[in-house]
């Protein structure tokens, strides 16, 4: 077993006891709800006449069936009002905060959380939503449960849990002029594979990662999930401790700053550290990733041959025979070239400012192709906000992206955003499962914002280092 | 279909589960993902009541909702209650809508060869097990399910063994998943809410607080 890393630390912090079943019982630094896997747990809590523990360590939004082009209420579809509303009703009646879409905060969870100050590093954190990886960017222990579990933290503001085993991943080389952080965390998958992460958490290291900004770090922890692994998590340093420094929370609580950031230092793994593995990446020989298949786990470089099926290993094989056939590609040729048409420029994973901006200086005084409806879904209103000021609003509306309100959209077909029929989406969002995107014959090429803005222009897959970027001031 | 459910004596109303026993089905393939499972636009519901005739929806279904060929559509498999599968079977997103859905199919248990982690933690929270085996008892089960579709399958959770047809293999049960069922501890909530007081005193000890 691990010692002396983050995780230990901040799980013995945090532990309150073992359970008679093994399982350690962990208190929760923060809870974040949305609606759409929190009514049941409102639900069953009713049943057992017991309330919220914590509201004050409880904060909600909504984001997964948000509209994002008319938000006018009632929503247009019944089942999204009713939704909306339930999780209205169960935030009033328990006294929780709640990052409405009239507040100006609203915003996927996992942007919002961290925008707001509210995601710290050293805290647990968990959220009825897989993605709550993204949260470990900040040196937080952050992991998606499901809704009886999101019953045992509203009733109690604790979980059980059992420990799990601690991979450090070390990166180092500089990225090449395009390839990002998402291009790291998708050969981080394929190389580890779609369930090489079950049983682990992943520790994201090394002189690359120490490089990254913040949003980098949380394209990296978020997808950590789609690797088999619950949390992933970056050590803070000064460019987490420059990031809280900003936000809101401790804007109005300065001093709290300077008594946190002992504790903050404190929880970073020892330098002699025990891991259960180690694996190294050299990320300087990394071309942008997209994926040819319908798992994360299924990428390759934007110039590498589609793997034969029967060159992979063989628990790899059926999978990746179905995948080619439903993406209508062939072993040997590459994605370059792969019609698309859908740009979604969204998510979790790939919907903050910088990504944006990224994005928009590909598309400054370009075109979307005639055939392709593009559309850029901002992670929060405060993204949205700060990209309309700059401008970036308007480089995407000239170009022939739609400009829409903040949500989850696309990535999961939760509300009217969604593929129709077998449309390829060129998509910056973290899964290209069958079905995700709203059709269960649409096909979804996962990739970095910056691709996902140079397939949009020239109507297929392609090389965005082949692209010009445009200076934007 | 038969499950039994010996009744346990930890937590009051929350019965243990050493022990189910019925007809099997078998889902091929690895990274069977929780959206192939419960298609989202299914979720936009505020219960779970319901959701059992939508499991595994667009591999059973066609775009006019006829239904396709699927073990789930098999008139043989429909007493069904032990789903047998393969490797990360669950991934993805982590609705227990997936779970849910596949409990109010008929489904009681799990045999695979492995299972992503939150659908096992889902699935426990539920009171189903999910026993892992390797690659090729699993692949001879679910073989053995094609050519039985009335046998019986029992998955002893506390022997850690499944027994088919004469035959016994030898399963791994997560630790804490196996004390939580034998014991009927699987429900966590009551557990918990008794340690008011360490909860209290580890919330005091935490900096940020």
């Amino acid at each position: 077993m691990s010692e002396g890393t983050l995780y230990d630390k901040v799980w013995d912090q945090h532990k309150v006891t073992t359970l008679p079943n093994g399982q350690d019982q962990l208190f929760v630094g923060l809870h974040l709800i949305h609606e759409v896997t929190s009514p049941q747990a409102f639900g069953m809590l009713q049943e057992r006449g017991l309330e919220v523990a914590r509201p004050d360590l409880t904060h909600a939004t909504v984001d997964h069936i948000v509209p994002t082009a008319d938000q006018s209420r009632p929503y247009e579809e019944d089942a999204a009002e009713r939704m909306m509303a339930e999780l209205e009703e169960n935030v009033r009646d328990a006294g929780i905060e709640f990052s409405d879409p009239t507040s100006g905060n609203q915003g996927i969870v996992h942007v919002i959380g961290p925008e707001q100050g509210i995601t710290q590093p050293g805290k647990t954190i968990v959220c009825g939503d897989s993605h709550t990886s993204t949260h470990g960017a900040f040196g937080a222990l952050a992991f998606g449960i499901g809704t009886s579990q999101i019953r045992d933290v509203l009733a109690t503001q604790t979980i059980a849990m059992e420990k799990q085993k601690v991979r450090r991943i070390e990166i180092t080389g500089e990225l090449e002029e395009g390839v990002e952080a998402k291009d790291i965390i998708l050969e981080i998958i394929r190389r580890l594979g779609t369930e090489g992460g079950v049983g682990y958490v992943y520790e994201y290291a090394g002189e690359t990662i120490e490089n990254l900004g913040m949003e980098g770090r949380m394209s990296i922890c978020n997808m950590s999930i789609e690797g088999g692994a619950r949390a992933g998590y970056v050590q803070p340093d000064e460019t987490t401790y420059e990031w809280m420094q900003e936000t809101d929370y401790f804007q109005d609580h300065s001093e709290e700053f300077d008594q946190l950031k002992p504790y903050w230092e404190s929880i970073r793994s020892e330098a002699d550290a025990e891991y259960d593995d180690v694996v190294e990446i050299d990320a300087g020989e990394l071309d942008p990733v997209v994926t040819w298949g319908t798992t994360p786990g299924q990428g390759i470089g934007i110039d590498d041959p589609i793997p034969a099926p029967g060159d992979l290993p063989e628990a790899k094989q059926d999978t990746a025979r179905r995948a080619q056939k439903h993406m209508r590609v062939e072993p040997g040729e590459t994605m370059n070239g792969y019609d698309v048409d859908v740009a979604f420029l969204g998510s979790c994973t790939n919907a903050r400012l910088p990504d944006l901006r990224r994005a928009a200086r590909i598309v400054k005084g370009r075109q979307v192709a005639d055939d392709v409806r593009a559309f850029v879904v901002p992670g929060s209103q405060r993204v949205q906000e700060a990209a309309r000021q700059e401008g970036l609003k308007d480089v995407f509306e000239e170009a022939g992206f739609e400009w829409r309100n903040a949500g989850c959209s696309m990535c999961l077909g939760m509300n009217e955003d969604q593929l129709e029929g077998d449309e390829a989406c060129a998509s910056s969002s973290n899964r290209n499962f069958v079905g995700r995107q709203g059709s269960k014959d649409g096909r979804t090429v996962l990739m970095n914002p910056r691709m996902v803005a140079a397939a949009a222009i020239n109507g297929e897959v392609s090389d965005v280092r082949d692209m010009t970027e445009v200076s934007l001031a | 279909m038969s499950s039994e459910n010996s009744s346990g004596d930890a937590t009051e109303d929350i019965p243990a589960v050493e022990y189910v026993s019925g007809s099997g089905v078998p889902i091929r393939g690895n990274d069977i993902d929780t959206d192939q499972i419960i298609p989202a636009r299914f979720m936009k519901v505020v219960t779970f009541d319901g959701l059992g005739q939508f499991s595994f929806f667009d591999l059973r279904f066609d775009d006019d909702d006829e239904p396709k060929e699927h073990p789930m559509n098999e008139e043989r498999f429909q007493d069904a209650s032990v789903m047998v599968v393969n490797d990360n079977f669950g991934c993805g997103s982590s609705r227990e809508h997936a779970p849910q859905a596949l409990m109010r199919w008929g489904i009681d248990a799990f045999v695979g060869e492995g299972f992503a982690e939150i659908f096992a933690g889902n699935c426990l929270a539920l009171g189903m097990p999910t026993v892992t085996a390797d690659h090729e008892s699993i692949n001879d089960l679910q073989q053995w399910v094609e050519d039985n579709p009335d046998g019986d399958i029992d998955v002893d959770v506390a022997a850690e063994t499944v027994i088919y047809g004469g035959n016994e293999i030898s399963v791994s049960v997560d630790r804490a998943q196996r004390e939580a069922l034998v014991e009927g501890n699987w429900d966590t909530t009551a557990l918990m809410k008794a340690n008011e007081q360490s909860i209290q005193a580890t919330a005091d000890s935490l900096p940020y607080l």
